[in-house]
């Protein structure tokens, strides 16, 4: 017995090792299994998006029933945004542990980016007929502000869309990361966070259209936004984008890193006794969550057609949080479909009775945490076949 | 010139006249010389009105500034609310057909404000006299000065003869006499009032005072008056620092019993204050009903009320979904969302989606005048009072009472509590109903100072939970600095750096704080904490 | 020439090989000498104390922890520390592997490697493997992926995102659930298995690090009669290579393994020696073992 233990630790020339199966991990049934779901699901996906969508969109007559109305489009376009956002969640959530209640800034930055940009293509064809946008010739000013100066370029503008969400994403885990703050605290002041930035979005001083906003958008890269082919381009984008962001995430957290991110999520401080610095696995994860919501972000403009401070209020945030819980925290598809799942049944209910959407969303937020742990996905898996023996 | 003639005339006449005189009732000759005819005549007899010291004239002035005087033929109306008066008997009459109105051009109008004014300042009436001195302060000049004089000479309450003089000052400052300026300059920096401020500094200005003397003395009263302000503006920022800190105060200390000895994180506190001030409001509309005499004790039964709806929420939610998440914060933070959502959209289907208005009963209407530039608002200094009682009340009851033992053992630790016979599970609704009701009593205090509506609580929900963080959990004595310091902390980068940059800066100072230490002001050492 | 004389050639070769790789490992080694340079962050051991601790003192909130406590642990032993609760052992360990900061004192891995300058995850890339009192693993994860994250290997971000497992790597994962009796469960998820077992794949775990210095508090709390037997059979073998500090209430337990025996008490030592001396030792008896 302490002839093998001796062996194994110092590797010596020795020939005497005993040569006993090892286990490795073989992939086993179910495993291969769900692997190949996941495939056949990515592929329909694809399906969906590069082709049935642009078909009953834009070839089917708009009688038939089969046709996608440009609502329709737009809103399924609006909730694969969100979906993107809920899978960024699912990613520092479920898989790391960190509750981050202020991820509507990153959000609304790409977005703000991406609305700068719009602005500026709007050229002199807005109300007052200038080259400034409208509300700062309203507000009486004379010149672009210095924040403004590359916002005519599309290149600068998708380096922005990335760079400014990660700096800030950056800049704040590090300094909250690195004094340990966890749990509800942190949440806390993400929420301050969050708050904050809000506030000062909405001054007008600060020259982001104020609590109005940026909209009335007309063209992007001198193509004009509002036609249905456009709005089809963007949707496909969209859509390939949240196919790519998911198979991303799949490879991520199937990786080593995605081990020590559950590890650092289940023993934080076992995981620093095995030698791993958990800020900069924590700061890595933080950020690239951050410039995915941003770039969902900047997705979501120009299909919208508007951005306003109120995207980085805390409550839009902390609805974030609830499309993954409802999903299925650490999951990665369990975050998509709780998007769809909620942001659909938003739809519908204010619609039809917008009185009781927050009645409804609220009984939600309760409702999952008390008897849907694991979400929905959790409940159609059932319970993992070792706990049930 | 012609009001200047009109008011000397006024003046010449009192001087005559001697003050107010017996009381008589306007005949009807002096009110249709006042009303109708050449405005030459009516100047004379508003003037010859004025100086017979009648009490009634001031009436009659004001209805002719409210255009309410009607003439038909011979007779002169007053018309008020409908009801037509004799203007000169009083008696009641219907108004004869095509009665015409008088019409006061502009000259007249300020020859009547001017009378009226001079009147007030003439009044037997103290505070007539104080108020006509205010008005007097802006629209004072050379031509009023006789009036003032005369005013002075007969003033007796040595505070008014004060303003007189500085009022006096004030005309002459601007006087073509350099010694009379000088002289205004000296007796200016008594001043206590920010207009004599304005004034100084207007005449301060490079092309206005052009003498050197009279300007170094000029400088001298205005930085006088300035030190005296000063002093004013500076307790006025640790005031409302003070008031903001102790709503504060209120607001987070129902958050420190149910976060800092619960651990729970109730995202619906800021709802349960809300229920608070909609508990006020409806004793208060209660009260307007059924019992109007006593509408300035309403708070008294608003208080309890606030308390108990709160509390009454507060336990259902403990018993009905919070009891279920113990040791899970994050799930806590969520679900107590969620009540949050359903609290105001329940609210809202009741009261509807507007700010509902709830009034100040009379005794805490109005304020406490402690310098010239600072006023202490009743109700707030009465929300000061409220936070400390409150305070104190809790204090005794977490440490003296068995129910804040049994509380303080639970939290620490339930199992041992438990098996002491503790009924834990009602432990845990009286505390967390406890801190509940506080944020009741909490909304009921907004509620006077305040808008009251459906999202009350949501403007508070981020600066309560800072408070929290900041002070560090498990000790009240922290909530209690935190909300304070951050109460005066917000109010004096407020004056410096306006309302949102300010809140602003205060968020990033204290997430600056918690890097350094990251458990807050008080925070419990040792093992156990961590656990 | 026939297969045994080739062996045994091996081994002399082998032998002779290992000479001369050994580093300068007991004191007065060839190697102590005044012109050794000394490497920063390479752990040297040339005089002997693998770990050295002087005058700690740690004070929670007035009340002290560790008062003025010294320890001197050499190179290659295995020091057992007993004491009553509140003693200060954990805290001890604490102070070493970074979680708590002395207000007073030093404390060295090896002559040159200040503990009280690194973070804790520092420490442990350096040597020091911890194993706690409440067994701590990664209880989403299966016992293969335990394993496999506290392989000694580089901790960087990028590294980590594309890690493939090398055949050795793999290889020593699998000596090591054997070792730990855990071969059958490589796939199962580590917080079903039982709390033994647990401790066993903690104390893997530590293993795969590969530490210099194993810092053991309370290894066998729980563990039935013969997991206790293994358990001790497994720390004499690695005493030697390793240098083992383990902390323990089970005296049983201790006399089985133990050569040299610390007693703290309220902060500090009480008394140091071979176990028989200890326990007949007048203040051990009063404030811990007694009469």
């Amino acid at each position: 017995m302490s002839a093998v233990a001796s062996d194994t630790l110092t590797p010596t020339l020795s020939r005497e090792r005993e040569r006993e199966p090892i286990a490795v991990p073989a992939p086993s049934l179910s495993r291969w299994r769900e692997r190949a779901g996941v495939r056949a699901g990515v592929l329909l996906a694809l399906i969906a998006v590069l082709l049935l969508a642009p078909l009953l969109n834009l070839v089917v007559p708009a009688t038939s029933a089969l046709h996608l109305s440009d609502y329709a489009i737009a809103l399924i376009g609006k909730i694969m945004c969100y979906a993107i956002c809920a899978l960024a969640m699912d990613l520092i959530w479920g898989y790391t542990g960190i509750l981050s209640l202020g991820h509507g800034v990153f959000f609304a930055l790409g977005g703000y980016a991406m609305g700068m940009y719009l602005m500026r293509q709007i050229g002199r064809d807005g109300n007052y007929k200038s080259d400034l946008p409208d509300f700062m010739v309203f507000l009486d000013w004379k010149a672009l502000p210095w924040h403004w100066s590359l916002s005519d370029s599309f290149g600068a503008t998708l380096a922005l869309i990335v760079l400014v969400p990660g700096l800030l994403a950056f800049v704040f885990g590090y300094f909250a990361f690195r004094s340990r703050i966890k749990g509800v605290y942190f949440s806390i002041i993400t929420q301050a966070m969050t708050y904050a930035t809000m506030l000062l979005f909405f001054r007008n001083e600060t020259g982001f259209g104020g609590n109005n906003g940026f909209t009335d958008f007309k063209r992007i890269l001198a193509i004009p936004i509002a036609t249905p082919s456009t709005r089809m381009t963007l949707f496909v984008i969209t859509g390939l984008t949240l196919i790519g962001f998911f198979l991303f995430a799949r490879w991520l957290v199937g990786s080593k890193f995605g081990r020590v991110l559950q590890a650092i999520r289940d023993a934080e401080s076992r995981v620093m006794f095995t030698g791993y610095d958990p800020l900069r696995y924590k700061l890595t994860i933080w950020v690239i969550s951050a410039v995915m919501c941003g770039i969902a972000g900047a997705l979501y403009v120009p299909q919208v057609g508007i951005i306003n401070p109120s995207e980085m209020s805390p409550a839009a945030s902390i609805e974030i949080a609830i499309w993954a819980a409802v999903g299925g925290r650490g999951t990665l598809i369990g975050p998509i479909l709780g998007a769809f799942f909620v942001n659909g049944a938003k739809s519908m209910f204010t619609q039809l009775i917008p009185e009781f959407w927050l009645y409804f969303l609220g009984a939600l937020f309760i409702a999952v945490t008390l008897f849907l742990p694991r979400g929905i996905v959790g409940l159609l898996r059932g319970k993992p076949r070792e706990e049930r023996a | 010139m012609q009001s200047h003639l009109s008011i000397l005339r006024i003046a010449f006449a009192l001087g005559v006249a001697g003050l107010a005189s017996a009381a008589h009732a306007l005949t009807a000759d002096q009110v249709r010389a006042m009303a109708i005819g050449e405005s030459e005549t009516r100047s004379a007899a508003i003037a010859q009105a004025a100086s017979s010291g009648d009490p009634k004239a001031p009436e009659f002035f004001q209805a002719l500034l409210d255009d309410a005087v009607k003439t038909a033929g011979d007779k002169v109306f007053v018309v008020r609310d409908g009801k037509a008066r004799d203007a000169a008997s009083g008696a009641e009459g219907a108004l004869p057909e095509g009665a015409e109105d008088v019409i006061n051009s502009n000259r007249m109008r300020r020859e009547l404000e001017g009378a009226l004014a001079s009147l007030k300042l003439l009044s037997p009436d103290a505070a007539q006299r104080a108020g006509a001195i205010r008005e007097m302060r802006d629209s004072a000049d050379e031509s009023k000065l006789p009036l003032i004089e005369k005013a002075l000479a007969a003033e007796t309450d040595a505070k008014l003869k004060a303003d007189l003089g500085l009022l006096r000052a004030a005309v002459l400052i601007s006087s073509t006499d350099k010694a009379k300026r000088l002289d205004a300059a000296r007796s200016l920096a008594d001043s206590h009032s920010p207009a004599t401020k304005t004034l100084l500094l207007e005449r301060l200005k490079p092309d206005a005072e052009t003498e050197a003397d009279v300007r170094a003395q000029l400088q001298i009263a205005l930085t006088a008056i300035e030190s005296r302000l000063a002093w004013g503006e500076r307790l006025g920022v640790v005031f409302t620092g003070a008031s903001l800190g102790s709503i504060l105060l209120l607001v987070a200390l129902g958050l420190a019993i149910t976060y800092g000895l619960m651990g729970v994180i109730n995202m619906a506190h800021g709802e349960l204050m809300m229920i608070g001030a909609y508990a006020t409001y409806v004793v208060q509309n209660l009260f307007k009903a059924h019992l109007p005499g006593l509408f300035d004790w309403y708070m008294l039964a608003a208080i309890p009320a606030s308390f108990l709806a709160s509390a009454l929420v507060g336990a259902a939610m403990e018993r009905s979904v919070i009891r279920w998440l113990y040791g899970r914060p994050l799930e806590t933070l969520l679900a107590t969302w969620g009540i949050s959502l359903v609290l105001m959209q329940t609210v809202r289907s009741i009261f509807g989606a507007q700010n509902v208005q709830v009034e100040n009963p009379g005794w805490l209407s109005g304020g406490v005048d402690v310098l010239s530039n600072l006023t202490l608002p009743f109700n707030r200094i009465a929300i000061i009072g409220f936070a400390v009682l409150v305070l104190g009340g809790l204090a005794f009851m977490v440490a003296r009472t068995r129910l804040g033992l049994f509380v303080r053992g639970v939290t620490q630790n339930r199992p041992m509590a438990a098996c002491m016979g503790v009924n834990t599970a009602r432990v845990d609704t009286y505390a967390f109903a406890l801190g509940s009701g506080i944020a009741g009593l909490a909304g009921c205090a907004l509620s006077q100072v305040g808008n009251v509506g459906p999202d009350l609580g949501q403007g508070y929900i981020v600066d309560s939970f800072m408070v929290v963080v900041l002070g560090g959990v498990g000790q009240l004595a922290g909530t209690v600095y935190a909300a304070l310091g951050l109460g005066i902390l917000n109010k004096l980068l407020e004056g410096w750096a306006g309302a949102v940059l300010a809140k602003i800066m205060v968020l990033v100072f204290i997430v600056v704080f918690i890097q350094k230490r990251p458990q807050g002001l008080f925070a419990m050492k040792g093992r156990s904490a961590e656990a | 020439m026939t297969p045994e004389l080739m062996e045994a050639g091996a081994r002399v070769r082998e032998a002779a090989l290992l000479k001369a790789q050994a580093g300068p490992g007991t004191s007065g080694g060839r190697a102590a000498s005044y012109g050794r340079v000394v490497q920063s962050g390479e752990l040297d051991v040339a005089h002997g104390p693998i770990l050295y601790l002087e005058e700690i003192t740690v004070s929670f909130d007035g009340f002290k922890a560790l008062n003025e406590l010294s320890l001197l642990i050499d190179a290659g032993e295995l020091r057992c520390i007993i004491g009553p609760n509140g003693a200060g052992k954990t805290t001890m360990m604490d102070v070493i592997t970074g979680k708590t900061r002395p207000d007073a004192g030093k404390a060295f891995f090896g002559s040159t490697i200040d503990l009280l300058r690194m973070r804790e995850n520092e420490i442990a890339s350096v040597g020091i493997g911890r194993k706690f009192q409440k067994p701590t693993v990664f209880e989403h994860l299966s016992v293969f992926q335990n394993l496999e994250l506290a392989l000694k290997d580089d901790r960087g971000v990028r590294s980590s995102m594309f890690f493939r497992l090398s055949g050795e790597q793999l290889d020593r994962i699998g000596a090591m659930l054997a070792l730990i009796h855990l071969k059958d469960s490589a796939q199962r998820t580590a917080g079903l298995l039982s709390h033994g077992q647990k401790q066993w794949l903690e104390i893997g775990m530590l293993l795969m690090q590969e530490p210099r210095l194993l810092l053991l508090d309370e290894p066998v709390a729980g563990m039935s009669d013969e997991e206790t037997e293994r358990t001790g059979e497994l720390f004499v073998s690695l005493a030697g290579k390793h240098s083992l500090v383990v902390v323990e209430h089970d005296m049983a337990f201790i006399e089985r393994i133990a050569r040299k025996v610390t007693v703290l008490h309220e902060g500090c030592v009480l008394a140091e020696g071979p176990m028989t001396q200890v326990q007949n030792d007048p203040k051990v008896i009063e404030v811990y073992l007694g009469r």
